[in-house]
């Protein structure tokens, strides 16, 4: 492991595996949750919902459910429309039903809700509201969308004729087309990412509380973006945003699953005005299953044009995604498909052109990024995927043929034929490290001989570049709300420091990590840093956790801000000390006057004799305020390398091993680092194994819970063998580039490379996720007949 | 119907409704809020107690069930000599991050220690497959038990000699 630490363990500085201090509490039962929240006079919630996934509403008759004993009150659409509220804005631009007035759209539409004195009590009722509905033809894929005729599923929109969500294009069109005509080979690849979902095991759930005399609103919400969410429940609800307080407690994990705003949440708001009491919504299952963010679901062909010696010339991909019935997807504003045109990967060529088309169908709304920036993953997917099929085209070993298209570490700051300029790296050190620990060429001999015997082993590689940290106020917004984050520092007089930021926890340890920033910049004790986040009121703003922002946006604004901190207890030192502020040097937590360390004036001093004992002029106090706009995205990469065993009767496979280097800059808490990597590593096994969410012709869910939808156990999921290279990001603060999502971008294409390799000989070029031993079997049979 | 289940040493009777779960009872009545719900199909294993020293996920018991029982919550696994060794494995090994599986997994593995003092890997990993994580990857939990177990037998073998 790179030592990269500065301070001492007791500090605890950056570099340092700091335990975490969330933990405390959490072990001992005593978490605090959204579900965990009780208060006096609080009612439940429960939402009736749809049980088909395209029908017109005839009637809703709440009447049986309304004379429930225990029953308040039964909320339908018509209801939350007097007030205005029936629909709401997506976070990208579209509208969403909160609950249905004219149609439902998709199985588990939220249709009706009904409040009650006991969670049992609300749900019985729910089942008692009776809803006419008219069926309508379902639409359950994008292609059945958009060919002529399919009935129309946004007919409600303004000015839509067909069921088209958006069209984007990207790259250089000619060029790339010129490309293509010139090159000697054209490789190509048509494969789908399948709709999987990032169920979180603790669903959504909010407590809202609502004071009817004074229109303060208190909402605990499972959220992965407190600041944003109360500015859009500002502008939806029309609510004086300083009446608006949203805590998101303790989050049971989020994934991306907790960045939109759902129904159900503004259901539970609306009732706790209506009725003047705090009510509870916690969905089951089911719910969040059917009808909350999923992730992926993109059909993607892509084409790469190479020289025979296999140097890539061009890229060129055609994708189009199913939205569900509302284009609900968490990205930025001007970014129709997110960051998917990051598509060109680790690999240094001059052209590309992406074409992207979303389409409506009855299915599930707000496309999220699962545990990714923005829809990075499936561009990942597909180059790796690509160069995997190239390497077997051309006949080329694929770790060669990624060793002669890297981009080359003298070529950082390097722009890509999209316009992402990725920061640093060094791509051929990172492949070269990760093929050794895994015995590439022994492996590869190994494979040689196994296939004279019959048996099948493969071995797959992934090099994937992810692009983090959105984002640069010019570029990245979400609603218009620019992608900047904050962090306060306040230093109390005894030394000990409360930091406020405006990202948000749901398992990564901010409370030890930022806590560690401030450590390494100020010498203050990590463990007398106590940090806070969730909390609207109680936080400078920020937009939230997701696509891997906090350390890099939020964690550059915790540096600046205790460099703010440190240059002025500087100057106190400077006082105290009687020397000119220039002379003063700092060590770890000691300022001295250079060449004299042995008069020294500590931190703990510095904040004391900020309250007590101040150079003239000097403001009293040591608290600051930092909003950090990052000049740009960091672009964390790794190497991956899977070994698998594939048993040509069954199709059945296993990983035999996973080496996985990652590179992700400055390591702030090696520890938790590496439990972000096995995490998301994790996820990217099932996605390639085992997990996916469909849907049967009539657009029933299939997946609506933990029995149909599979999740990898302790016992499916393989042992970890981690790596790394550290090649700090040179324009963030403290060199870190961010480290939650790039094991579960970067490593499906491994696991499914080395399926793939396992059966490359036979003629197999392709086995779509997820690679279920059936189709594994399939791809054999197909292949030897 | 009234109930007494002993939770955690200390009896608690209450009123209820034959069809509430455990985990509700557990949840609502005695307000201990460690133990989690993430499902309705009773595969996620957060609801998990112990009932008379074993594993049971309470979604999946009723309450009047376990009436004369004694169930033991995350809750009461800590002792009057501080936190329980699993408790410190799962910190000292980063054996969480959300938190939200946690209670369950430290019971399961206290079970299993209990019963296996020095369980392998694989055994550590059949015992916990009941129990999902979204955020560990599992390594880290297997490492916290392991650590527990180990530490569980060095103090058996202290006490021993
Ligand atoms: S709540 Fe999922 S098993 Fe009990
Ligand atoms: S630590 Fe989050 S689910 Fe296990």
């Amino acid at each position: 492991m790179t030592d990269t630490t500065t301070t001492s363990p007791e500090i605890g500085g950056i570099g340092h595996s700091v335990k975490r201090a969330e933990d405390a509490r959490l072990i001992e039962g005593q978490g605090n949750f959204v579900d965990d929240i009780a208060m006096p006079g609080m009612l439940y919630m429960a939402l009736v919902r749809s049980p088909v996934a395209h029908a017109r509403i005839n009637s809703i008759n709440t009447e049986a459910a309304a004379a429930v004993d225990g029953v308040v009150a039964v909320v339908t659409g018509e209801l939350m429309d007097a007030h205005g509220l029936a629909w709401m804005p997506t976070l990208s631009g579209d509208t969403q039903a909160v609950l249905a007035t004219d149609k439902v759209r998709y199985q588990g539409q939220e249709v009706a809700a009904v409040v009650a004195t006991d969670p049992y009590i609300a749900t019985d009722a729910a089942e008692l509201v009776d809803v006419d509905y008219e069926m309508l033809d379902a639409i359950t894929t994008p292609q059945q969308s958009l060919a002529d005729g399919a009935e129309l599923i946004r007919n409600e929109k303004e000015g839509q004729t067909d069921n088209l969500a958006y069209t984007w294009e990207t790259g250089d069109a000619a060029a790339t087309e010129a490309a293509f005509a010139n090159a000697d080979r054209v490789v190509s690849l048509t494969t789908h990412y399948p709709r999987s979902h990032p169920s979180p095991l603790e669903t959504c759930g909010i407590v809202a509380d609502v004071n009817s005399v004074t229109g303060q609103a208190t909402l605990y919400m499972t959220s992965q973006a407190p600041h944003a969410h109360r500015t859009l429940f500002a502008l939806v609800a029309g609510l004086p945003e300083q009446n608006i307080r949203i805590v998101s407690p303790d989050i049971g994990g989020g994934f991306g699953n907790k960045v939109p705003i759902y129904p159900g949440y503004v259901v539970a708001t609306a009732a706790s005005l209506l009725i003047g009491q705090p009510v509870k919504w916690v969905e089951t299952r089911t719910g969040n299953l059917i009808s909350t963010g999923f992730g992926r679901d993109y059909y993607m062909t892509g084409e790469l044009a190479l020289s025979n010696d296999g140097r890539i010339q061009a890229m060129r991909v055609d994708m189009l995604s199913d939205q569900g019935a509302f284009y609900a997807d968490a990205q930025p504003t001007r970014y129709k498909a997110g960051l998917f045109h990051v598509c060109t990967g680790s690999y240094d060529f001059g052209n590309a052109h992406i074409k992207c088309r979303g389409a409506f169908t009855n299915k599930a709304p707000g496309g999220v990024a699962y545990r990714c920036s923005f829809r990075i993953t499936e561009a990942s997917f597909l180059i790796e995927r690509l160069m995997q099929t190239a390497a077997d085209e051309l006949g080329i070993d694929p770790a060669e043929l990624r060793m002669r298209n890297f981009i080359q570490p003298e070529q950082f700051p390097y722009e890509t034929p999209t316009g992402f300029v990725y920061d640093s790296g060094d791509y051929p050190t990172a492949l070269r490290k990760a093929l050794d620990a895994a015995g590439y060429d022994e492996l590869r001999a190994e494979q040689a001989a196994s296939r004279e015997q019959g048996k099948l082993m493969g071995i797959g590689i992934a090099h994937f570049t992810e692009a983090v940290g959105a984002g640069p106020a010019h570029t990245y917004d979400i609603a218009g709300l620019k992608m900047i984050d904050s962090a306060e520092l306040r230093v109390h007089p005894t030394g000990k420091a409360v930091l406020k930021i405006g990202v948000k926890t749901q398992g990564q340890g901010h409370e030890t990590t930022f806590a560690q920033i401030v450590a390494e910049e100020t010498g203050i004790p990590a463990s007398d840093i106590k940090v806070i986040h969730g909390d609207t009121d109680d936080t400078p703003y920020g937009l939230g956790t997701y696509a891997s922002r906090s350390t890099p946006v939020g964690g550059a604004a915790t540096a600046m801000v205790a460099r703010k901190i440190a240059d002025k207890a500087r100057h106190i030192a400077a006082h105290l000390l009687e020397a000119a502020p220039e002379d003063i040097e700092r060590d770890a937590d000691k300022f001295f006057v250079a060449g004299s360390p042995d008069q020294s004036v500590s931190i703990q001093d510095a904040a004391f004799a900020a309250y007590t004992n101040l150079p003239e002029g000097m403001e009293y106090g040591l608290e600051d305020v930092t909003y950090y706009n990052p000049p740009n995205l960091t672009f964390p990469y790794g190497s991956y390398v899977v070994v698998v065993d594939v048993d040509p009767d069954t199709g059945v496979w296993k990983v035999r091993r996973m080496v996985a280097l990652d590179d992700c800059g400055v390591r702030i808490n090696p520890m938790i680092v590496e439990g972000q990597i096995h995490g998301g590593l994790t996820e990217g096994f099932a996605m390639s194994s085992m997990q996916w969410i469909t849907f049967d012709d009539d657009g029933n869910c299939i997946g609506s819970n933990f029995m149909d939808y599979l999740i990898p156990t302790a016992w499916e999921t393989p042992r970890f063998e981690l790596l790394e290279t550290v090649t700090p990001s040179p324009h963030h603060p403290i060199g870190a580039k961010g480290i939650g999502e790039s094991a579960t971008v970067g490593s499906p294409a491994a696991f499914v490379n080395a399926v793939v390799d396992a059966v490359a000989h036979l003629g197999v070029r392709n086995i779509d996720m997820p690679v279920l031993p059936d189709r594994v079997w399939e791809a054999i049979e197909t292949a030897n007949t | 119907m009234e109930i007494t289940v002993n939770i955690n040493g200390t009896d608690h009777t209450a009123d209820v409704e034959p069809r509430k779960l455990l985990v509700d009872h557990i949840r609502t009545d005695a307000r201990l809020t460690g133990t989690h719900i993430g499902c309705d199909t009773t595969s996620c294993g957060v609801c998990t107690v112990l009932v008379d020293g074993k594993p049971v996920k309470s979604c999946t018991m009723l309450a009047v069930q376990a009436d004369g029982r004694n169930v033991t919550t995350v809750e009461g696994l800590k002792s009057a000599d501080g936190l329980h060794p699993i408790q410190q494995a799962f910190s000292d090994e980063h054996g969480l991050q959300c938190g939200f599986c946690t209670p369950a997994m430290m019971l399961v593995g206290a079970a299993l220690i209990d019963e296996n003092p020095n369980p392998s890997d694989d055994e550590i990993r059949w015992a916990i497959s009941g129990n999902l994580c979204r955020c560990t990857g599992y390594m880290n939990i297997v490492k916290s038990i392991q650590a527990a177990a180990a530490v569980a037998s060095n103090g058996a073998a202290g006490a021993d000699a």
